[in-house]
This record gives structure tokens, C-alpha cells and sequence, in this order.
């Protein structure tokens, strides 16, 4: 017979000292452990007499995907609890509430939301990267660390690409909470990662305007609506939103997956680009679709019954990556650009979704004030800009995969080093300088930026000029 | 503990090799082999000598419906493989034949049970090749994990608090938990003859503390095993199920 948690009880060294939260399938208990010294505290499903099987399988699902995860973006796990006794998962305490009360304040002023759906974008990254697609991102499973990290919480409807999904065999209706669900959800699929993307947009929509995208559907009738009906634009409700937001929010809305963002990092680039997000009509639009569009779209959406989703997740990552290219401009630099530029064209041959994020250093003096003019009286950030475009206008690409940034820093391996840390860049291409007693003592760019990335390192190199032949050299850092 | 679970060797020396060779780069605390040492495969002896010494050195292991034919010519087996065991029969020396007359049915490791073919009556040698096939093994056995082979293709069935049967997606080469709150049957797949379209020698390692399943895959020379079937003089079939792993 299942226990059943009350304060004082003790279980496998743990003392349950206070209820916290007491939801409809769980609650949450301050733990203390002999051993463990930190603040703790325990989930522990609430079961109802005989065989539950919804509460029983989420948890089932929670106790086999918290010890796969790591990192400041989930719980620190500490403990897991048998079912013959009484199940529980004991994880570090996260100090503050859930997002929730955040929410209920919105509409944030502007630079918050995008602080927060950056963060919350960024731990959406960071579980995809483990293979889990959470399936049920609300404002009540985000929690915030003193440090800032985005925790998300809650991984009762979880699915992780490299295990079983328990969920699916045992419930034939729609799982998730109604005003965040993505349509494919509705459909009953649990393979795409989009559908975290589409519940951030839902989110990002209403830390904006303050109101719910889809409103708070009661019924799964209310919630299939979103197949056709689209939601008003953020600009209507508050038009001092910005048209490129309002473009991040809509088109991570797109009821079709593929229309969406391909991968958290690609939204998160976005949100941390304003300047350079593509605007299209999406952003413009200041009205809902007209009831005759609406009407035409019903008419396709009532028969469709799911969406493709991609192969795996591990592939979809992949494949919608960052790729930063670091380029050179110095006028002696030109053969060695040409040739980065062909090994970009080649890389993209296999990377048909990834984003090309072009990269420049100007190295500014560690003392004094640096010169921002050039003689002619240009200013030198703008040229260099002018300059990186000038470089990438043959990679042929859409403005929306393609952005220039001009970095600036007394070492421009670190500056190269951090940014492709801050936007989860996949990938790094960059130009190494051909040997110089120099280098060999100083040490050279492209040798730190591969002995320190976090990401794979793909250093183009000019051959000797005797044989005239560029070799690629492949450098792939740990990740 | 790490537990090796090896079934369906079939008399591949190749294969055995190499999958010996895959656990000795691997922690492996414990080896089960889950029977049919022998049959259609052209290096038998060897194959039920290698087992012996293993056996000899602490590993754990059960009869199959081959190696039960060796010593009782009325069981029921197909053309293909009644024609492989009568050719292997002779092979055998005195001891190896009853070494395999001696093997147990079923074995058990804690709550783990280890059986050839079902565990709903383990000497009937029924496949369990599915959910429903595999609901009798929950039924009858009260062991949280159930080891089998005899199917020649990796499947991973649970069974949940409810009683509910249902067939799970098998992953290779990646842990699987099998929570407590579930009892389990793996097929672990054939060492010898793999039926599930890789030409690879299969098995898994249990691992009874993380409780993690692992089904693994071992690449292995498959040509001079079929060589070696097709101037023994065993049936075609035999070397082309080697080639194809299917």
C-alpha cells in the first residue's frame, strides 16, 4: 500500500517538513536530508485510490527524464522514490515562485519581455540539446534563478527522443494546457520540437499585450480553433510593441510547424537581433484575417489530421543550426576570404535550414581611446559592415538566415569566443593567417578559438603559395 | 551489477568472438547466455567449449530448444534446422553433449528472470514476438525483469501498475531505464543469426542497480562465417539469412 505524504513523515532519510504547493496531481514538500545540506524540496503525485493511470504515467515520465537532464536550465535532481512505498522526486529548492506571478503583472514594458523571452528561449534550447521537448511550457513551469537562468520545470508530459514515450500508448486525447498547445499537439503528435516554440510565442505574446493569444479555451473544441483562426496581432492590442517582436511572435505561432521557427537557437538569435529580424507581413499586420480567409483556411484545416514532423530531433537541431563565420577583412586577407567563402557555400550544401551569422572583429587598444573614423572620415563600425556584406553577397542567401555583426574588443579570439557562447552558435568557420614566427609565440586567433569553443571549429587555411592549394583544416573542439 | 545478456549464439564463432571482444572493452560483471549455443551455425564445438569455459568462470546459463535437440532427436524443429542439428550432432564430443542435456530451463537473478523462450511454460519454446504474445510471461511470473530470446529480433515490452501490456520502441546502443513502477520483458536479440536486418551481433547489458537496459551491437566478419556454412554443407538458406541478418 502507497504511503501517503504528511509533515513530519520521514522516507529514505528524508524529513517532510512543510507543504508548499498543493496542485490538482501533486504536491510539493521542504525536505530535509541528514546528508544533503542544501535546500530541498519533494514532488509527490497525488494518486487517487485505485489505478490513476494519468497521474501514475506522468510521473513515471518525470522520474525517467529528470536524471537525464542537466545544467542551470532544469532542477538539480537529488532523489527518486519508489512507487512501492511512495513515489517522489527530491531536486534542489528554486528559490521564488513560478513565472506565474510575473505574468499576471503583464503587459511588461518592453526591454523585460524581451529579457525574459530570451531566457526562457535560451532554456528551451538547452533541453532540445538533450533530446527533451517539454510539451507543456506555461508560465507555471519557468522559474527563475538568482543568477537569472530560466528553469523549467514539470516534465510530466515530456518526451525525450532517446526513450520510450509512455504518454502516447496509454491516452488517446489531446495532453497539455490549453492556452499554450500547439495545433500539431491538438493532433495528438509528440515528436516536434516546434511545438515548444509555438508555446513560447504564446507566452512572448502575453508578457507583451497582457492577454492570451487563443484566450482560455475550456473545451478541446475551443482549442482546435487555432488550426484556422489566427490570433489579433500584438501591434492591435499595443501598438507600441515593435513590428520586428510582433514578427518573432506571429511567425512562432505559424500554425504549421515549418513555418515556424526550425529550432529554439534560430528564435533566440532573433530576440537577440532586433535589428536584423526579417519583418514580412506578419509584422506589419494590425488586424485579424479577414472571415473569408479565415473561412478558406477552415475549409483545408478541418481534414488535415497531423503535420510532418521532422526525422528526429537530434537531425532538426542539426539541421536549422547557427553557423558564425569570422571573417577577415584585412586587405592582405582577400585570397583567404574568397576561400572561407567557398567552404561557407559547401557547409551549406549539407545545412539547407542553418543561418549564417557573419562575424567581424574591430580590436580595440586594452588603454587609451580607440580611433571609431577612419582617415576619410567613415565610421569605421559602418564600414566594416558595409565591407562583411559586401563579402557574403554571393552566399545568395534570405535576409532572414543571413545577419552581419560587428564585434568590437581588445582580443578578438575572446570577443569570437563569447559571442558564439551568448547566440548557441553550432558551428564556427573562421580564416587562420598563414605561419609566422609571430604567431607562433603570441599564439594566433584561430588556435584559441578552437582549443576554447564550446562548438565545433572549422579553420579554413591557405596553403603554402608553392603548390597554391587551400587545405581545410577540421578542428572539432569538445562540445 | 552489469549483466551481459547473451542468447542465440547458433554455433558463430565469428560472431561469439566479437562480441566477447565488445564485453572486455565494457564493464560487465556477470555473463547470462540464454541458450541455442548450437544449430544452424558451422562452428558448434567450439561454440559449446567457449561456453563451458565461461560457465566454468562464473557465467550463468539456460537450455534452448537446439541445444535440447541435440539430445532428444523428437523435437519439434523446421526442415532447415533439423538438417543443421543432425549434421552438428555428430560434431559434439561426450562431455559438450552433456554439458547441453544438463543445462537448466529457467534461471533467476534476484527478481530477474532468464528463460530461452516464454516464461508461460518455458519448455514449449513459444515466441515472444509481441504485447499479447508477451502478457501470459507477466501472468505467470512474478519477476520484475524477464529476460528472453528464441525471437532473433530486440523488442522491449512493459507492463504497467494496471496490468496494461504495451510494446516500447527498442533503441540500440543507448540506456534504457525500466522504472520500478513497471515490470518488463526484453527479447534480447541473436549473437549467432540476427533476423532484424543488420548483419550484427546482437545483445544487451543489464545493469541491476542504475536499472538500465542497454541493447547493443557488435560488427562482426560475416563472410567467413558464411564460407564456412557453405562448405560444411548446410543449407543455402542458412548462409544467406548470415549475409542479409535477416
Amino acid at each position: 500500500m502507497m504511503k501517503r505524504p504528511s509533515a513530519g513523515m520521514q522516507i529514505d532519510g528524508y524529513t517532510l517538513t512543510e507543504c508548499l504547493h498543493s496542485g490538482g496531481f501533486a504536491t510539493i514538500w521542504e525536505v530535509t536530508h541528514p546528508l544533503y545540506r542544501t535546500s530541498m524540496v519533494m514532488k509527490v503525485p497525488t494518486i487517487l485510490d485505485g489505478y490513476d493511470a494519468p497521474t501514475i504515467v506522468g510521473f513515471e515520465v518525470e522520474q525517467m527524464i529528470m536524471p537525464r537532464l542537466s545544467g542551470p536550465h532544469v532542477p538539480r535532481l537529488i532523489g527518486i522514490g519508489d512507487f512501492s512505498v511512495m513515489p517522489y522526486i527530491v531536486t534542489e529548492r528554486i528559490e521564488g515562485t513560478s513565472l506565474l506571478s510575473l505574468f499576471r503583472t503583464a503587459p511588461l514594458p518592453l526591454s523585460e519581455v524581451i529579457e525574459v523571452a530570451a531566457r526562457m528561449t535560451e532554456a528551451v534550447h538547452e533541453l532540445h540539446k538533450q533530446h527533451v521537448i517539454h510539451l507543456d511550457l506555461k508560465p507555471d513551469n519557468f522559474m527563475q534563478r538568482k543568477t537569472g537562468e530560466m528553469v523549467a520545470i514539470d516534465f510530466g508530459l515530456s518526451r525525450h527522443d532517446l526513450l520510450p514515450d509512455l504518454l502516447s500508448e496509454e491516452f488517446t486525447i489531446p495532453m497539455g494546457t490549453f492556452p499554450y498547445i500547439a495545433p500539431e499537439q491538438y493532433l495528438r503528435q509528440r515528436d516536434d520540437l516546434r511545438s515548444d516554440l509555438f508555446a513560447l510565442g504564446a507566452m512572448i505574446y502575453e508578457l507583451a499585450t497582457g492577454k492570451m493569444p487563443f484566450g482560455q479555451p475550456e473545451s478541446l473544441r475551443g482549442v482546435r480553433k487555432r488550426l484556422w483562426r489566427d490570433p489579433v496581432p500584438p501591434r492591435a492590442l499595443a501598438p507600441a510593441i515593435p513590428e520586428w517582436l510582433q514578427e518573432i511572435i506571429l511567425r512562432a505561432l505559424e500554425v504549421d510547424p515549418a513555418k515556424r521557427y526550425q529550432s529554439a537557437a534560430q528564435m533566440l538569435f532573433d530576440l537577440q537581433h532586433p535589428a536584423q529580424v526579417r519583418l514580412t507581413e506578419r509584422g506589419q499586420k494590425m488586424q485579424r484575417d479577414s472571415w473569408l480567409t479565415v473561412f478558406r483556411r477552415w475549409r483545408i484545416m478541418r481534414k488535415v489530421r497531423r503535420f510532418d514532423a521532422p526525422p528526429s530531433m537530434s537531425a532538426q537541431i542539426s539541421k536549422a543550426s547557427v553557423l558564425m563565420v569570422a571573417v577577415d577583412l584585412a586587405p592582405d586577407m582577400e585570397a583567404l576570404g574568397q576561400q572561407l567563402l567557398i567552404s561557407v557555400q559547401r557547409m551549406l550544401q549539407i545545412l539547407p535550414d542553418a543561418r549564417v551569422a557573419c562575424v567581424n572583429v574591430i580590436k580595440t587598444a586594452r588603454i587609451g581611446i580607440d580611433q571609431t573614423m577612419t582617415d576619410s572620415g567613415d565610421h569605421l563600425h559602418v564600414s566594416r559592415l558595409v565591407a562583411l556584406r559586401a563579402w557574403a553577397a554571393t552566399l545568395d542567401l534570405p535576409d532572414d538566415r543571413l545577419t552581419f555583426t560587428v564585434l568590437e574588443g581588445p582580443d578578438p579570439g575572446q570577443s569570437i569566443i563569447d559571442y558564439a557562447t551568448k547566440t548557441h552558435v553550432d558551428h564556427i568557420m573562421m580564416g587562420a593567417r598563414s605561419h609566422s614566427s609571430k604567431r607562433r609565440y603570441l599564439g594566433s586567433v584561430s588556435s584559441q578559438v578552437v582549443a576554447e569553443a564550446a562548438c565545433s571549429v572549422t579553420v579554413i587555411r591557405l596553403a603554402h603559395p608553392k603548390d597554391g592549394l587551400a587545405v581545410v583544416e577540421y578542428a572539432a573542439a569538445a562540445v | 551489477m552489469r549483466i551481459a545478456i547473451l542468447t542465440d549464439i547458433h554455433g558463430n564463432q565469428e560472431a561469439f568472438s566479437a562480441v566477447l571482444a565488445d564485453m572486455a572493452e565494457r564493464v560487465v560483471d556477470r555473463t547470462v547466455m540464454l541458450g541455442d549455443i548450437v544449430g544452424y551455425g558451422p562452428d558448434p564445438a567450439w561454440c559449446v567449449e567457449k561456453t563451458m569455459e565461461l560457465v566454468a568462470a562464473g557465467a550463468l546459463c539456460i537450455k534452448g530448444n537446439h541445444d535440447s535437440a541435440i539430445a532428444d532427436p523428437k523435437e519439434s524443429l523446421n526442415v532447415t534446422a533439423r538438417r543443421a542439428i543432425d549434421w552438428t550432432r555428430p560434431l559434439l564430443g561426450a562431455a559438450q553433449k552433456q554439458f547441453l542435456a544438463e543445462l537448466p530451463l529457467t534461471l533467476s537473478l534476484d527478481d530477474v528472470l532468464f528463460v530461452h523462450a516464454s516464461a508461460n511454460d518455458p519448455g514449449d519454446w513459444i515466441y515472444v514476438t509481441n504485447a499479447s504474445r508477451a502478457m501470459p510471461s507477466f501472468r505467470v511470473s512474478t519477476a520484475r525483469v524477464i529476460f528472453c530470446g528464441h525471437v532473433h529480433v530486440p523488442a522491449l515490452i512493459s507492463c504497467n501498475m494496471g496490468g496494461h501490456v504495451q510494446q516500447q520502441k527498442v533503441l540500440t546502443g543507448r540506456p534504457i531505464p525500466l522504472i520500478r513502477s513497471r515490470r518488463w520483458l526484453a527479447v534480447v536479440g541473436s549473437v549467432g543469426q540476427p533476423r532484424d536486418g543488420a548483419a550484427q551481433g546482437g545483445y544487451a547489458i543489464f545493469d541491476n542497480e542504475s536499472n538500465e537496459l542497454t541493447f547493443l551491437r557488435v560488427p562482426y566478419d560475416v563472410t567467413t562465417t558464411v564460407q564456412k556454412v557453405r562448405q560444411a554443407g548446410l543449407p543455402e538458406s542458412l548462409a544467406m539469412r548470415l549475409n542479409w541478418g535477416a
